[in-house]
């Protein structure tokens, strides 16, 4: 496994490059996290054009300002997730409290609750995304395909034991998307309430 | 604690190391790659956690649970009586509804007196509420160009991507998002590969990866021209064109291709990409062989992009996607290569004898000559003078004898071969002869 101290390759030339001012690096770094991106905010802001308009402001703020990412930090992706759950969470309240203003349906306290909600949604989408593939793939199976755990086991060609941590572990994992934190902090890891 | 109780902690702990190493085979190649960071969480160090701890902390009290017993099958009406080990494993499936009867009554048993556990399944039940199918939402392919275009007014780029290479840019990067939720049934989906060879229709037989290896290898004639390695690697191929290389590539893989071929073909374009950009201006005359002719770098890149979108489509039909055709200023770029390329064509195909001769206008270089008015409707359109005699004359509108109209798609299909020259849906005026001529010359510019 990676040892933590050393930023992945990839993230510092990236950094680098983005710094130097190379649109190829900045078309490179669409292609590999717009999906993720765009599928954040979209989890928050539940709106496509808000979330096209969200992915544009992410991927404007790096290049506009490459030296905010410190890859000796965190990995790029990372940093990526928690700087669209930010700018997310912002709209949302933002477009939210422009809305009561001109008198709009609702109260304060149902904003922030669903800034709450959509903050933990944002979360539990990120970590399901950077889990461990295997448990993300029992998961799926588990849940999505209505797979009992033994026949997980066989679709993974793993023990039932195995199955069962897995499906545990995943669980685990997801359940921290409620461990709040100021909205938009990153997810946190391990299995600690 | 009785040290007997901890025994099945320590054997199911154990192993866990090696397994968390195993993992990163069962990695999809594509994700592996693209995403280094699946092991930051490291998870499975800490794995068995505080609810062990809560436990032992709580004294729990199943020493009475303990026959060793296979789950799935309690004996018909019988509850199942199971080990608190085993109950605490079975909780994550419970709480996904992916346990038998029996277990999940047999969970459900023991939430009622162990409190640890209680509160791990409720914990977990909830985190099954925040499972979303992960939104396959494609995105919207015109997001990126949208996207970079706005980053790009913001802070100028010291470094551009060439304006002739960015068709090639969002070409790729359109077939890669198409590519992105591919299973293995896409990737080996089969591939009906068109293009005409001496004015017949011919057709190869590939994959959805054969494909995506040929528009690699292809791609590698400008990566070798511009000094990057040689996707071919150690292979060689009789002679350097499109089809030997590609004959070549397939025949030596071990196997028919699969999805293994997207990061090293999407590696290679994206290096395309950058080192273009660093060659500047002046370098786009520098010549890229094809083998039987050279092509201009800033040409062969309108070339490539023009490929990578024609089987794009290809894979997109075959796979009952839908996909569109390149947006108007990239289409009036490949609709203007291929408009230049015509007359060298027409003149080659002369000398062998397949257009009709010169009868009536020799013409002196750079003098104007009889020419064909080429028409582009719809968006990326435009008009061409094609001169018909020599790839020396100047088109002339003075002297235009026939004049063809046909949507920028439409043309673009013709020339790769898609549509027979004379069902193209073609608006045409004037000299047939000159039509036809044109027609085919357009459709015999395809290649595999």
């Amino acid at each position: 496994m990676a040892h933590r101290d050393v930023p992945p390759r990839w993230d510092r030339k990236m950094q680098q490059r983005l710094a130097r001012g190379e649109a190829a690096a900045l078309g490179e770094l669409y292609d590999r996290f717009a999906s993720l991106v765009h599928g954040l905010a979209h989890r928050v802001v539940g709106d496509e054009h808000a979330a096209d308009a969200l992915t544009r402001d992410v991927f404007a703020h790096v290049w506009e300002h490459p030296d905010a990412y410190d890859p000796r930090r965190e990995p790029l992706r990372t940093w990526l997730a928690t700087l669209t759950s930010r700018l997310a969470v912002q709209r949302l309240r933002t477009t939210g409290t422009a809305a009561l203003a001109r008198g709009g349906p609702g109260t304060t306290e149902d904003l922030e609750r669903t800034v709450r909600h959509a903050s933990v949604a944002a979360r539990a989408d990120y970590i399901v995304q950077s889990m461990p593939a295997p448990l993300r793939a029992a998961l799926e199976l588990a849940y999505f395909q209505r797979r009992d755990y033994h026949q997980t086991a066989v679709d993974l060609g793993v023990t039932d034991d195995e199955a069962r941590r897995r499906l545990r572990l995943g669980l685990q994992l997801l359940a921290t998307a409620h461990d709040t934190e100021a909205p938009g902090a990153p997810p946190r890891i391990g299995g600690a309430a | 604690m009785s040290e007997h109780r901890r025994e099945p902690y320590g054997t199911d702990t154990e192993p866990h190391d090696d397994t968390a190493d195993a993992y990163d085979d069962h990695a999809e190649p594509y994700e592996g790659t693209a995403d280094p960071y699946d092991d930051r969480f490291e998870p499975y160090d800490d794995r068995c956690e505080p609810y062990v701890d809560d436990h032992e902390k709580a004294g729990e009290h199943h020493e009475h649970t303990a026959t060793e017993s296979h789950p799935s099958d309690g004996p018909d009406g019988m509850p199942l009586v199971l080990e608190h080990h085993v109950l605490k494993s079975l909780l994550g499936a419970w709480a996904l509804a992916a346990c038998g009867p029996a277990e999940a009554e047999a969970v459900e048993e023991h939430l009622g007196g162990c409190g640890p556990c209680a509160d791990e399944a409720l914990r977990l039940r909830e985190a099954v509420g925040l499972l979303q199918r992960s939104e396959t939402l494609d995105l919207d392919p015109g997001l990126r160009a949208r996207v970079l275009e706005s980053c790009l007014e913001r802070r100028p780029p010291r470094i551009p991507v060439p304006e002739w290479a960015a068709a090639y840019d969002t070409e790729t990067a359109r077939l890669d998002a198409l590519l992105q939720d591919f299973g293995a049934s896409e990737w080996h989906a089969p591939v009906r590969l068109r293009w005409y060879e001496a004015d017949e229709a011919t057709t190869r037989r590939t994959t959805v990866a054969g494909v995506i290896a040929h528009l690699m290898t292809v791609d590698g004639l400008v990566a070798v021209a511009l000094g990057l390695d040689d996707p071919l690697g150690d292979v060689t191929a009789a002679r350097p064109t499109p089809w030997d290389r590609t004959e070549a590539y397939w025949r030596a893989a071990p196997s028919p291709p699969t999805r293994s071929v997207r990061t090293p073909w999407r590696e290679q374009s994206h290096n395309l990409v950058r080192t273009v950009s660093f060659t500047g201006g002046g370098t786009g005359r520098m010549a890229v062989s094809y083998g039987d002719y050279d092509l201009p770098l800033h040409d062969a890149m309108l070339d490539r992009a023009f490929e990578c979108w024609v089987h794009a489509e290809d894979i997109a039909e075959a796979v009952d996607y839908p996909y569109e055709p390149p947006t108007g200023r990239h289409l009036h770029r490949i609709v203007d290569l291929a408009a230049r390329m015509l007359p060298a064509v027409l003149e080659h195909r002369r000398l062998n004898g397949l257009a009709s001769p010169v009868e009536r206008h020799l013409v002196a270089a750079g003098e104007p000559g009889r020419s064909l008015r080429l028409e582009i409707e719809g968006s990326g359109g435009g008009e061409w003078l094609i001169p018909l005699d020599s790839p020396a004359a100047k088109g002339s509108a003075e002297h235009e004898v026939a004049h063809v109209a046909l949507d920028g798609a439409e043309f673009c299909r013709l020339a790769a071969g898609h549509v027979p020259p004379l069902e193209a849906a073609v608006g045409q005026v004037g000299d047939r002869e000159a039509i036809k001529d044109v027609l085919f010359a357009a459709a015999s510019m395809s290649r595999m």
